[in-house]
Parts: C-alpha cells; structure tokens; sequence
C-alpha cells in the first residue's frame, strides 16, 4: 500500500504543477511565431471564459486567398487548451487542487462566471497522420447545471439528454464513462489517441457513496445502458467486472476513491456498428440534423480502420470557486479512416472525401462549434496545403507536446464562404511526411505456448524516453477460465529482474470472478519491460462456450496508466522559443502529464469437449459406473455353490408323468 | 502377541477356539526382516532413490509435472506453489479457485519448501516400510482347514518375500515414480493412510483414529476406512460384533470419539491457522462439486463437461454416493477379513474419487503382492494387465493428439479413461471373487465333489 500511496503523492503533485502552470500562462507573453503578425498574444484561458471571448471574424478576402499565410494572425482563441480529457485523472486532481490553489491566486482577471443554465460546444479535430491516414475527433460537450446530490433536481431536462439523466439519478452515479470501439489503435504508427479506448466496448462506473449494494445498482445498470446503447452490456456480470484498486481514479470533482464504489468491465469481443452509433446520436442537443454531428454517417464512419465512440458523464465545477457542481457529459467519436482504402492511396483528404458531407452551419444550441485541423508539422504550409485558409491559429499541448492548429469557427458565417458550404480540404505537396516523434510509451501483448493446456502471457511496456524513467500502472484483467499463476509472474527490464513495487492480485473463483493484477512498475529509460505470468486452459461445461468455441476467447486489453515526462521539456529547440529567463531548469511546468494506453486484446483458444456427445457420453460413462456396480452387487450378494447338472428336457417331461401315475421318479 | 489374527472369526459364537491357533510367534517378521530381507530391500531402495533423484534433476521432471494423469487440480504441486505465493502476497490462498489443499498441508509446504523432492522421496520410502510391517503381520494362518486345502495356505518361506515383492511394486511402479517426480502431494496422503494401516494392525487405536482423521481431513473419502479399521481393532481386542454385546458398544463409542475427536481438533486447527472458514468450501466444497473438470484418468471430468445443467446435481450425488455407497455391503460381506476390506475400500476410492491420479492407483496395487495366494483363483487378470498397460501408454498419446497436434478430440482421451476405468474394475472384482472363493475353499476343500462323484465347478448364485 505504500508504493500507492507514493505514487498517488506524486501524481498530485504533478498535478499541482500543472494547476499552476495554468495561472502562469495566462501572463506568459508568446514570441513571435509568424511571420509579419505583430498583435501576438497566447491567452489561455479557461473554458468557462470562452463565452464572453468570441473572436473576431476573419476578413472575407481569405476565401479568395487560400494560401494568405501572411495575414495569419494569432488570435486569442477560446481553445481547451489542455484538451484536457487527454490527461484526465490529472484534471480531476486539478479541480481539487486548483482549488486551493485559485483561492489564494485569484487575480482580477478572470471574468465572473457565465450565468448560463446549460451549455453545448461541439469541436472536430482533424489530423493527418503520418502514415498517411487521417485522424478525426469530435468532441460534443453538455453542460448541466444541476445540483447532483439532490435527487428532485433532476426533473427538468434542456440540452442534457433525459435519458441519461435518469439513469444517473435513478443508480446514484457519480461517474459514468463508456466506449465502443471497432479495430485497434496502431500507436507506433499513429501516436497517442486524445483519448483511448480498448477494443470492444468498456464500461467503468463511480457510484455515489449513498449506494448501498454496489453490485445490484451495477447490473441493474449494465442493463439499463445494454438497451440505451443497443449493446450487449447485459452481457457484464461479475465474471468479468472487477474493482481495480488505483488505475480508475475518479475524472471529476469530489474525493471519494474508495474503489468499492468502482466498477470496471470490458467487453472484448462487442461489435460496434450502426445500432450502437444511432443511440448515441440521438443524445446530442441537435441530434444528427445540424452541427458537426450530420458527418456521422455510418456507412463512411464505419468503414474506416478505427472507430471509436465514448460518452463520459462526471461532476464539474460550475465556476472558479468551485462552490457547486454541474454535470458534464462528453460525448466523443474518434475515427481513423485509411489511406488505400478509404483515400484511394492519395494523400488528399477533404471533408467530403471522408465524411460524404460537408458542414453548411453549425448546431444552433451550440455555444461554440469548431473545427481543428492539426498544422504542428507544416507551419509554412510546405507538408500539405489547407483550404480553405484560415486565419485563426491556436495552439495546445496535447499529452505534453505543443501543437498548433488552424481552427474553423462554424458559429461564425464567414467560415462557410459564398457557397456556404465548408469542405476543409488537405492536399499533400510531398509524398514523405515529417518525422514522427516515437510514443513515450507504448505497450503490446500476445500468448506464447503452443498446445491447448497451459501459455503464458507476454506484456511488452516500452520507456522510449531517452533518459527518464517514470513509473506505469498495469491492469490486466483475465477471465476465469485462463487460471493465472502468480507465482510464475516475472517483470524484467533490460534483461534485469525489476521487482513491481505494487502489486494488488486477485485471484478468480470459477465462473464468479475474473483474475486481477495491478502493478505498479518503474520502467528504466528508453527500455522494454517485459511482465510475464503462466496460465492453465480450463475445459468448460459444453454449454458454457460460445457458439463458435473454436474461434477462441477473447482477453481483454491491459490498461497501462502513467505519468509520463513531457515531449515539452525532451525539446532542446524549445530554449529558442522562450525567454532564456524562463528555461535554465529543465523540468518545467509540464514536465510530466498523465497517459493511459490500452494493448491488444487477446484471443485464446481452449480445449473443447465434443459438443454431440452429450448422451453417448452420458450412456458410456454411466455403463461403466454400472459395470463396476454390477459386479460388486454380484459378488457381494451371491454365494458359491456347486453347480448340478440341469435334468435334461425329455427327463423332466417324464418325471412329471412319472408323478401323475405314482412311479417312483428317475434321477 | 500377533497370533490369533485370523482365527478369531468364529469367535462370536465360542471365544474359547482362538485359544488353540497359536503357530507363529510374534518376533518372526522383524527377524526376517532384520536379517536375510535386509540387503536386497537396501539395495531396492538405493536404485529407487536414484531413479527419482536423476528425474528431478533431468529435463522429464517438468514435462512430468504437467501430465493429467498424474497431477490433479487437487494435489499439483505447481498449486501448493501458488497457495504460497498468495500467502506472500497477503491474500487469503482460497479467496481463488487455484489451491485446494487444506490449511495443515500450507503451513507444512511453508516450512519444507525447499526441501519439497527430499519431503517426496522420503515419503515414497516411508510408504514402503509402513507397508512392510503391514504384511508381515498379516498373513498367518491357523491350520484348521481341511486337508486338501493345504496348497492355498502359504507357506513362511513364501511370507518370507512378500515385504520384498510389496517394497518392488511400490517403489519400482512407474505410477508411483511419476507420481513422486511431479510431487504431487498425492503422495503425502498415501503416506497418511499407509500410517493409518500400520497403526491400525499395531492395534493402538488411538493412533489409528488419529490418521485416519488426518487422512479424511486431507480428502474426505477416507471416511470409508473407518469401518475395516473399526472391524480390526475390535477383531485384535476379541470383541464380537454383536449388537448385544456392551463391550461391542464401549469400543465402537470410545473409537468414534477418538475420530471425530481427532478431527475436530484438525478442523478447528485449521480454522485458527487462517481465521476463516473459507478452506471447507475451497478443499471439500471442490472435491464433492466437481467444479474444475481439468482432464484426468477419472469418470468425472468429462461425464459433467457433458452434462445437462438441470440433471448436474442428482449426477453429482450418484458419482459421489458411489465412493460411499459399497462401505456398508462390504463390511458385512468381509467382516472377518478387515485387512483386504481396506484393500478394497481404498480401490473404489481411486476408481470413483473426483480427481483421481495414478498415485492413488499406485497405492493399491502395492497391496496386490500380498494377494498372491490368490493367483490361480483369477480369472481374466492377463487381460486386465494387457488393458491397463495399453491404457497407460495411449493416455499421454491421445492427449497429445488431442491437445497438441489438434487432429484427434476429446473423445479420444475419454475413450481411454473409460477402458482404463473398466479394467480397473474388473481386477478390483477379480481380487474380490479371487478372495471370496479361496475362503469358500479353506471351508469347503479345493476338490469339490458334486452328488454324482464327478468334479464339480463353482458358481455364483
């Protein structure tokens, strides 16, 4: 317990430092990025701000002139900056700590907070990868300002779908977070997601601690959200839920971390598809009518190399004080469509090419609407030409790297130009793309073993960070039926044995509970940490496998979670850009950010009875436990006698007229 | 002192015949052993030593300790092993479905883990000489029966090797060897009931209720035991069965109090080592339920893979009864003959056990050397040997065409289990009809006459 102590103790105080870095930023003066803008100015400000802070609309001319870079300006932008769901345990230890930390700090600066009851904002972010595939996120964002402890308040519903707002009054939920993902996100080959997603569907649950029997409450609502979703979520019982004691830290406002309250499942083998898209549509304000959400159309969304949609519903603070709480529900959707199969292997991406549509307004509920398109590698538009231009620019560090975007506002009308349609377009100049920065970190897992009766799990973890090592939490979940043996365990670094400082397991019941394993390992710099464990094949009852056993069993993904070191403070360019003042420490500010990364799941193959056998194998078996009665019952209830010679037939015949006619009898 | 054994059994009726069967004296059995035995059973036990000492040491001792057949989820090693990893870890050893060994046997692993090969040798070593005494003792016959009976009635000198030929089949059986190479703590639990026989013909009952707790204690079906034992003792003491006799009622009480004395102590023992309750669901709960159908030589595992979920529980209550169910027959049917009452009782167990190894098959067949009297009374033992030796090699080869090569299915293997099964049986019964048909002969003459004058043949009416 002390090694999660420590790292708890750690964790909030990188979160600390972020909250500070924050309030720092909003005095730090940019240098001049641009080439002949002179009005600079990087404000980073809160979202709760961005209502009152609406930019300025660009000039008209930059329809006409696509590649007006020269009149870019740097514009105070209303942008998340953090993204902050990319660091999301991080933000929920900032609420607390930005607390503390914003009452003593608070300058005037900050306007009063918004007065508005219910909020919308909606964004897409696109971003060309550099395997040549592209990359887009959206992000829908209700807010809902209502007391979440008083349950009478929940009765009347604006924005916030009602749906989902039963739910969380009628189950008492403090924290709802869901995901459904089609495919595998490739992280060596497209870097990290804003956020990730196991394949198959996951579903993990803070309940309020009013709740008395969690597990009721749990699979009542696994239910309830299998016919919301259209999922298979009924399918989540206790053979696969399990209470993972530090990976899943609460995203929102409050302190309640006592993980009986937690409930974490994962469904590997869920199919995602139109029927779990369409409900998830319909809980947005403008449905799929208007708005960034008439892209969603699910033959395109659905053929691509990854989908990924996810719903979070946490408690927020309603404004700097924190003093009340509102609910925040995000909805995301996340797609990476190829280049050879979706682009034709050209590398020219539009809205339409992607998404068969283009966005003519945006969501007239939506108190903000853009749309991002990620330029890091191409400043000078030399990678890949944007049109059309646009003279807004933001820029963000996203999982501890800075990146800038140019940003389309749909709330403004100049954005859709004359043919009032926006149709964001991508077109490479170059075949090559830029050089990608490697992930930090990075996991993979497969079975070793051949042969149905015992394997053994292999988890890589990679440290790519050239000199630092950071600490990493792995969660694996593994079903009943792979028996685990932790005795076989083994964490080894470089070749070295590297003791886990943590290690919370809990061992499987049969056809009760799955087998759980956290650890927390320090990973050396720029290593592969290799974490090992044997595991036996049980052999079902028959009626236990799935209709196609010999396709295996899906394991679900490891969950590693970890604050790694900023790419940020890894770059030496980073000295030129700043005043020297500011950069003799090298562990700045950002220095580390928190980062979770799912690994593959598992297919596993396990031994199979022959499934028409049941009444030969019944009659055979019983036959034998027969014979072995028979004989028994034979010797003990008979006894030895000397065996006489029946009398032959025709004697008998005689005998008995013999006895008729009183003639004394042969023998 | 040992020498009104086997003439006790009229005594019921007339106390006094036991008196005039006095032949051999008691110190006969250490003497021989003592004397001309010693150098070959040396000898025996340095090449069995030394065959178990170069498989743990060679590559086979791994592959061993994987077999089915040789390993149950109840007695693996590799499970003792992760019963004690979790108690490192701080979590309970039964809060998983992995280790089913009961509590005495953790804090027993926890101090002779390291030397765990050394525990099995000795153990396997052990076995033997508690066998040892066993025969020895056993066989003295009274010289009551008639004439022509004399050929079935053996012989000192043939006494003489038996402790010999029981120490070969024990040690040198390759289901015993297996059984100790892949530790499988089946071993341990022979040695417990090996202890429990050799206390129980020394005549102290104390000892006797004490093991034969500890061998219930380690795997319930031991239970059965209790009613040979009970008959032996009673027959050393020269009490009658007889339901009006007190003195019947005395010992019966006085040892069943001493059992479930004995085995409350374990329990509650057990319950103090760990605090908690949760070892009788996790050590009896999985041996009765049948939860874990890992393969293996038994009936169970693949009879309620198959099973139909409504019928399971009236299933698992026959399978179960079954190892119960031929204690009260037999006991009326052997009750002059306790000793090969728990040859037998032990036999059913290891056909009809939940999770049965060869190891517990090995146990009886060490008996069969003492039986050997009854060889010509057998009557299908050359095909029995053939099947149980067929079975024996086709188990690892259907298993690895099943598992491994993936062109043969699980009908296979159980094909096989249910022939090794069957042949089991009919040697128990063989032994049996064996047995009861040389007590017919002792009373009746081995050349039977029928009416006319011409041999007759016996059946079974």
């Amino acid at each position: 317990m002390g090694a999660e102590q420590k790292f708890l103790v750690c964790w909030c105080a990188c979160v600390c430092v972020c909250a500070q870095k924050r309030l720092w930023e909003g005095t730090e003066v940019g240098t001049n990025l641009a080439d002949g803008a002179s009005d600079n100015k990087v404000d980073h400000v809160h979202d709760t701000m961005q209502a009152t802070d609406a930019p300025p609309s660009p000039p008209a001319k930059d329809q006409t002139q696509r590649f007006a870079f020269d009149e870019r300006i740097w514009e105070a932008t209303n942008v998340e900056i953090n993204l902050v769901e990319d660091a999301p345990p991080i933000r929920d230890k900032e609420a607390d700590e930005a607390d503390h930390v914003l009452d003593t700090m608070q300058t005037q600066d900050f306007p009063p907070p918004s007065t508005a009851k219910d909020q919308f904002q909606e964004e897409l972010v696109i971003k060309p990868l550099h395997s040549g595939d592209i990359y887009a996120s959206f992000q829908f964002r209700t807010q809902w300002d209502t007391d979440f402890l008083e349950k009478h308040k929940f009765s009347h519903y604006r924005l916030f779908p009602k749906s989902l707002g039963q739910v969380i009054s009628k189950f008492s939920v403090r924290e709802l977070h869901i995901s459904f993902t089609q495919g595998y996100w490739r992280t060596m080959q497209w870097g990290q997601p804003f956020l990730p997603s196991p394949p198959g569907a996951e579903l993990w649950v803070w309940f309020q601690d009013t709740v008395t029997d969690v597990d009721l409450a749990w699979k009542e609502l696994t239910n309830v959200l299998s016919g919301i979703f259209c999922a298979s979520l009924n399918f989540i019982d206790s053979t696969n839920t399990v209470q993972p004691s530090a990976s899943f830290k609460p995203l929102g406002v409050g302190n309640v971390t006592d993980q009986r309250f937690l409930r974490y499942a994962v469904l590997p083998r869920e199919i995602v598809c139109t029927e779990n898209l369409t409900p998830w549509k319909k809980l947005l304000p403008c449905g799929s009518k208007a708005g960034l959400a008439v892209l969603m159309k699910s033959e395109k969304l659905f053929h691509s190399s990854f989908h990924s949609q996810a719903l979070h519903i946490r408690p927020v603070c309603k404004d700097w004080q924190c003093k009340s709480t509102s609910w925040e529900l995000r909805q995301t959707l996340n797609v990476v469509f190829d280049l050879h199969t979706s682009g034709q292997g050209k590398r020219e991406w539009s809205l339409f090419k992607m998404f068969s549509r283009t966005l003519t307004e945006a969501c007239p509920l939506a108190s903000s609407s853009k749309v991002y398109v990620d330029i890091t590698d191409n400043p000078q538009g030399e990678l890949f030409e944007l049109s059309p231009a646009t003279p807004l620019v933001s820029q963000a560090v996203v999982l501890g790297d800075g990146r800038t975007y140019s940003v389309y506002d749909l709330t403004d009308h100049a954005t859709f130009g004359q043919t009032h349609s926006l149709n964001v377009l991508l077109r490479w100049r170059a075949a090559e793309s830029g050089e990608m920065l490697r992930p930090l970190l990075h996991g993979e897992r497969y079975v070793a073993g051949y042969g149905l009766q015992t394997g053994e799990i292999h988890t890589l973890v990679y440290n790519n960070h050239p000199y630092r090592a950071f600490p990493v939490l792995l969660l694996d979940t593994v079903p009943w039926y792979l028996r685990l043996y932790i005795h076989t365990l083994t964490v080894t670094s470089k070749g070295r044995d590297n003791k886990p400082s943590y290690i919370h397991y809990q061992p499987s019941k049969d056809r009760l509970q799955p087998h759980l394993l956290e650890m927390l390992i320090q990973l050396p710099p720029n290593s592969v940490t290799e974490v090992t464990v044997q595991f036996e094949r049980a052999l079902l009852k028959w009626t236990e496998y799935t209709p196609d056993p010999n396709h295996g069993f899906y394991v679900g993904s490891s969950v590693i979670s970890a604050l790694v070191p900023s790419v940020v403070a890894m770059d030496t360019n980073n000295t030129q850009e700043r005043p020297l003042f500011s950069s003799f420490f090298p562990c700045k500010e950002e220095s580390t950010y928190f980062m979770r990364i799912y690994t593959e799941p598992l297919l596993v193959n396990l031994p199979t009875p022959d499934f028409s056998m049941p009444y030969n194998v019944i009659c055979l078996t019983c036959t034998v436990v027969a014979v072995g009665y028979g004989s028994l019952y034979n010797l003990l209830t008979r006894t030895f006698q000397v065996e006489e010679p029946s009398q032959g037939l025709a004697k008998r015949l005689a005998n008995i007229i013999r006895r008729l006619r009183g003639v004394p009898l042969l023998t | 002192k040992f020498s009104h054994l086997k003439s006790y059994f009229e005594s019921t009726d007339s106390p006094e015949h036991f008196l005039q069967n006095t032949k051999y004296n008691a110190g006969d059995a250490d003497v021989f052993l003592s004397t001309k035995m010693a150098a070959p059973l040396t000898l025996l036990f340095i090449v069995a030593i030394t065959i178990r000492a170069v498989l743990f040491r060679s590559s086979l001792a791994d592959l061993i300790t994987e077999r089915v057949e040789v390993v149950s989820p109840l007695n693996a090693w590799k499970r003792v092993v992760e019963g004690l990893a979790l108690l490192d870890l701080g979590v309970s050893p039964y809060a998983g479905d992995v280790f089913h060994e009961t509590p005495l046997m953790i804090y027993f692993f926890h101090f002779v883990i390291d030397y765990a090969e050394i525990v099995f040798m000795v153990s396997a070593v052990c076995i033997v000489f508690l066998l040892q005494f066993r025969k020895q003792k056993y066989a003295l016959e009274g010289d009551r029966y008639p004439l022509d009976c004399l050929e079935l009635i053996r012989t000192p000198r043939e006494m003489l090797y038996i402790p010999l030929k029981v120490a070969m089949f024990y040690l040198l059986n390759p289901f015993t060897i297996l059984s100790c190479v892949a530790k499988s703590t089946c071993g341990l639990n022979n040695a417990v009931i090996a202890l429990f026989i050799l206390s129980t013909i020394k005549g102290s009952a104390l000892m006797s209720a004490i093991f034969l707790a500890l061998a219930t204690y380690q795997s319930i079906y031991p239970l059965t035991l209790f009613a040979p034992a009970l008959l032996y003792l009673l027959q050393r003491l020269y009490i009658p069965v007889n339901w009006r006799r007190p003195s019947f009622w005395l010992f019966t009480t006085q040892y069943v109090f001493m059992y479930l004395g004995s085995l409350a102590v374990m329990v509650c023992l057990s319950f103090f080592l760990l605090n908690s309750w949760d070892f009788l669901t996790s050590v009896y709960g999985f041996i009765l339920s049948v939860p874990d159908l890992t393969p293996n030589i038994g009936l169970f595992w693949y009879f309620f893979a198959e099973m139909f979920e409504h019928f399971r529980l009236f299933f698992i209550c026959v399978f179960q009864i079954n190892v119960f169910f031929y204690t009260i027959p037999l006991s009326i049917k052997l009750k002059e003959h306790p000793v090969f009452l728990i040859f037998m009782q032990i036999a059913i167990i290891s056909i009809f056990k939940s999770y049965p190894t060869v190891g517990d098959i090995a146990l009886y067949m060490a008996f069969l050397p003492a039986w050997n009297h009854l060889y010509r009374f057998l009557r299908n033992i050359f095909l029995v040997s053939v099947v149980l030796l067929a079975c024996s090699a086709l188990f690892p080869v259907l298993w690895h065409l099943w598992i491994y090569a993936g062109s043969a299915n699980s009908n296979f293997y159980y094909a096989i289990t249910l022939l090794f099964n069957v042949a089991q049986i009919l040697l128990v019964s063989d032994y049996f009809y064996a047995y009861l048909r040389r007590e017919h002969h002792l009373t009746h003459g081995l050349y039977l006459k029928r009416k006319d004058g011409s041999e007759a043949t016996l059946v079974l009416k």
